[in-house]
């Protein structure tokens, strides 16, 4: 399982490098929708930096989809499906593949803008750093939910509508949680039983992804 | 000759289409049995099966010791070999980075893969990338894998299409050797000349079912 | 030939709803603090009880049935499929019902609590899952990945559930037992609530096998297409 995990992720973060898709279309539309998020809520200092937390992680929430949506359409090409389902990988291992890249294509998203929210949304710079433990698991649980969410709306006719619909809801879930966890760090408040909730999170979806995979797979 | 694969009054639906409708057919190593029919008779739909790419919705399907009624399909197509008429692999990875996926992936021996291009003739274009060789060469690619693989049965759709001269002697060459090592050849094809030079058996399709059944 | 269970299921329903309807407003009396605002307990928690475990909870463990390859059969993707649909109405009627009862008590129809959002995101989720199964694909393909959604959906139950307890909420908490075991109900509204639990419970139930027979018979008629396909396909082949 791990043996195919390494391979796939490595394969995926090769195409991305290749085709630098994160770096010129997902990127440059997280900063936009941060842009146009701090004009949404209007030239308040307070009002921004009260917001900034949930921008951050509504501005991650489509940079998510976006990118599950990438990563789908990498594996979409009749030719190429049909050929790696033909290798009889280890579902398991593909899952955790495809979820290792993704966590770090978006931990690298996530960077980029929570310098943004610093910057665009005056959240304060100490504050949002001890944050990053949060920020971490809270991708994590997106990437692994994200892989899963994503094999589940491949090959169909609808795909691209489909996924927000079925995606959404229970990141929604994970979202208030991270928003939560992102403000008490930033009041300097205590963050556990938050950071316990996404570390439980994030492990339910890994155990179920490596479970059910498979299932998605079948065609 | 052994038998390596029976289909028994198969049928495939897809989409509520049935686009199998019945089809019989055994298949033996050491043998090349060509799929013949006009568009839309159900050869892709065979090999489909055989590959363990579709579901069978009734009959009986036996693929290597695979019962495709009540076994795992994962299980049969780690076991044969498939080589679609549309692309194979990733279009951004090189031909080495893919076959050295593939090898990976499939527990295959990476260094099999310098031979395989050599036979083929892609060691010069090993560091190009997928997306840009021609249909011939990205064919070349499929069969690269296919020779490190090994698999017994090997599956190919219309792999004479695209090919020029040079490709279609290529590819008959390939397949002699292959089956004289003891796989079983099944090619889709409805060129009238490709399947005349080596083909051991001919089987004629339409309507979703087996028409005529001739050997050589 | 019908069991005495399938005969006897609708008039049961419907004798458990009327009762529950008339000892709710004809006999308990109103609540000391709330008023008659309080013969919302009759129905809101019951609805909840059904939108959240019985109803769901029916949907995953069809959902898990049918993932397991012994247990797999397109009987159990039906009664998944029946009891999923059923389950959004009944969560509807929560929110609805919720909304009624919480605009005279805390002054507004919406409120962001715990237990509010968890509930209109299960309802979400839920559309997602038939939104999956309205998708074009494979029959087997669709029941085998909204199983798989199903089961992950399930987490958020969990978090609904515990919510009350876990996060400081507006919304009420647990109605019938207080955490230490307390009984909050008494007398005759307590036996009007728990009828109404078995009311809406048989009213579930009575709604999915209906859904489910629709199913039953819509699959016949898929059936008695796919032999006339068959033989059209099959006539292809026949040489003029």
């Amino acid at each position: 399982m791990m043996r195919v995990a390494w391979l796939v992720a490595r394969k995926d973060l090769r195409i991305e490098t290749r085709s630098r898709v994160l770096l010129w279309q997902v990127l440059p539309f997280g900063v936009i929708a941060l842009i146009l998020s701090g004009l949404a809520v209007g030239p308040n200092d307070d009002a921004m930096r009260h917001a900034a937390p949930g921008l951050f992680y509504l501005v991650i929430l489509l940079v998510v989809l976006f990118m599950i949506g990438r990563a789908q359409a990498v594996e979409a090409p009749a030719g190429t499906r049909t050929s790696v389902t033909m290798l009889g990988g280890d579902p398991a291992g593909i899952f955790l593949g495809k979820t290792l890249a993704l966590a770090l294509e978006l931990i690298v998203t996530a960077a980029v803008l929570l310098a943004g929210v610093v910057v665009l949304l005056h959240a304060p710079l100490a504050g949002t750093a001890s944050a990053i433990p949060s920020v971490l698991l809270t991708l994590g649980a997106l990437a692994a939910g994200g892989t899963l969410y994503g094999a589940l709306v491949a090959g169909a006719d609808v795909q691209a509508t489909l996924l927000p619909i079925i995606a959404l809801p229970p990141f929604a879930g994970l979202l208030i949680v991270g928003e939560k966890s992102f403000a008490a760090a930033v009041a300097g408040q205590s963050s556990v039983k938050w950071l316990l909730f996404l570390s439980v999170s994030l492990l339910a979806y890994l155990a179920v992804g490596i479970l059910l995979y498979g299932v998605t797979e079948e065609s | 000759m052994a038998t390596i694969a029976e289909l028994v009054d198969v049928v495939v639906t897809s989409g509520g289409f049935p686009v199998l409708a019945g089809a019989t057919l055994e298949l033996h190593d050491h043998e090349v049995t060509v799929l013949t029919g006009d568009n839309g008779a159900g050869k892709t739909s065979v090999l489909r099966v055989l590959a363990g790419l579709s579901r069978v919705t009734s009959g009986r399907a036996e693929v290597l010791g695979v019962d495709l009624m009540t076994t795992d399909r994962r299980v049969l197509r780690r076991r044969v070999g498939w080589l679609g008429h549309e692309g194979s692999f990733y279009d951004d990875l090189t031909v080495k980075e893919n076959l050295t996926f593939a090898a990976g992936m499939a527990d295959r021996p990476v260094d099999a893969i310098a031979t395989a291009l050599d036979r083929v003739g892609l060691t010069s274009r090993q560091n190009t990338r997928t997306q840009q060789l021609s249909a011939g060469q990205r064919r070349r690619l499929g069969l690269a894998w296919l020779l490190i693989r090994r698999p017994a049965l090997w599956l190919l759709d219309e792999p004479y299409a695209s090919l020029d001269a040079r490709g279609r002697e290529f590819l008959d060459d390939l397949l002699r050797d292959v089956v004289a090592a003891g796989a079983g050849v099944v090619v889709s094809s409805h060129d009238p000349l490709g399947h005349e030079r080596f083909a051991t058996r001919t089987v004629e399709m339409a309507g979703g079912r087996v028409l005529k059944d001739q050997s050589a | 030939m019908k069991t005495l269970l399938q005969r006897t299921l609708g008039p049961l329903t419907a004798v458990t709803l009327a009762l529950t309807v008339w000892l709710g407003i004809w006999v308990t009396p109103p609540d000391k603090v709330q008023g008659d605002l309080a013969r919302m307990l009759y129905i809101h928690p019951a609805l909840a009880w059904v939108a959240l475990y019985v109803s769901f909870g029916t949907v995953v463990v069809a959902s898990a049935l049918y993932l397991w390859p012994r247990t797999r059969s397109l009987t159990v993707d039906r009664v998944a499929e029946a009891a999923l649909e059923v389950s959004i109405v009944f969560i509807a009627l929560t929110l609805i019902t919720g909304s009624l009862w919480g605009r005279p008590a805390w002054g507004v129809w919406w409120v962001w609590d715990a237990r509010l959002t968890s509930t209109a995101i299960m309802g979400v989720l839920e559309l997602g899952i038939i939104a999956l199964r309205r998708a074009n694909l494979d029959p087997d393909i669709r029941a085998r990945r909204s199983a798989v959604l199903a089961l992950v959906s399930a987490l958020n139950v969990i978090i609904i559930h515990f919510s009350v307890t876990w996060w400081q909420t507006l919304h009420q908490s647990a109605s019938v037992l207080a955490p230490g075991g307390k009984l909050e109900v008494h007398g005759s509204m307590l036996w009007t609530m728990l009828l109404s639990f078995v009311a809406f419970t048989l009213l579930f139930s009575w709604l999915t096998r209906e859904r489910y027979r629709l199913s039953v018979r819509r699959a016949g008629r898929t059936s008695d297409v796919l032999q006339a396909a068959l033989a059209q396909r099959q006539a292809e082949g026949v040489p003029r």
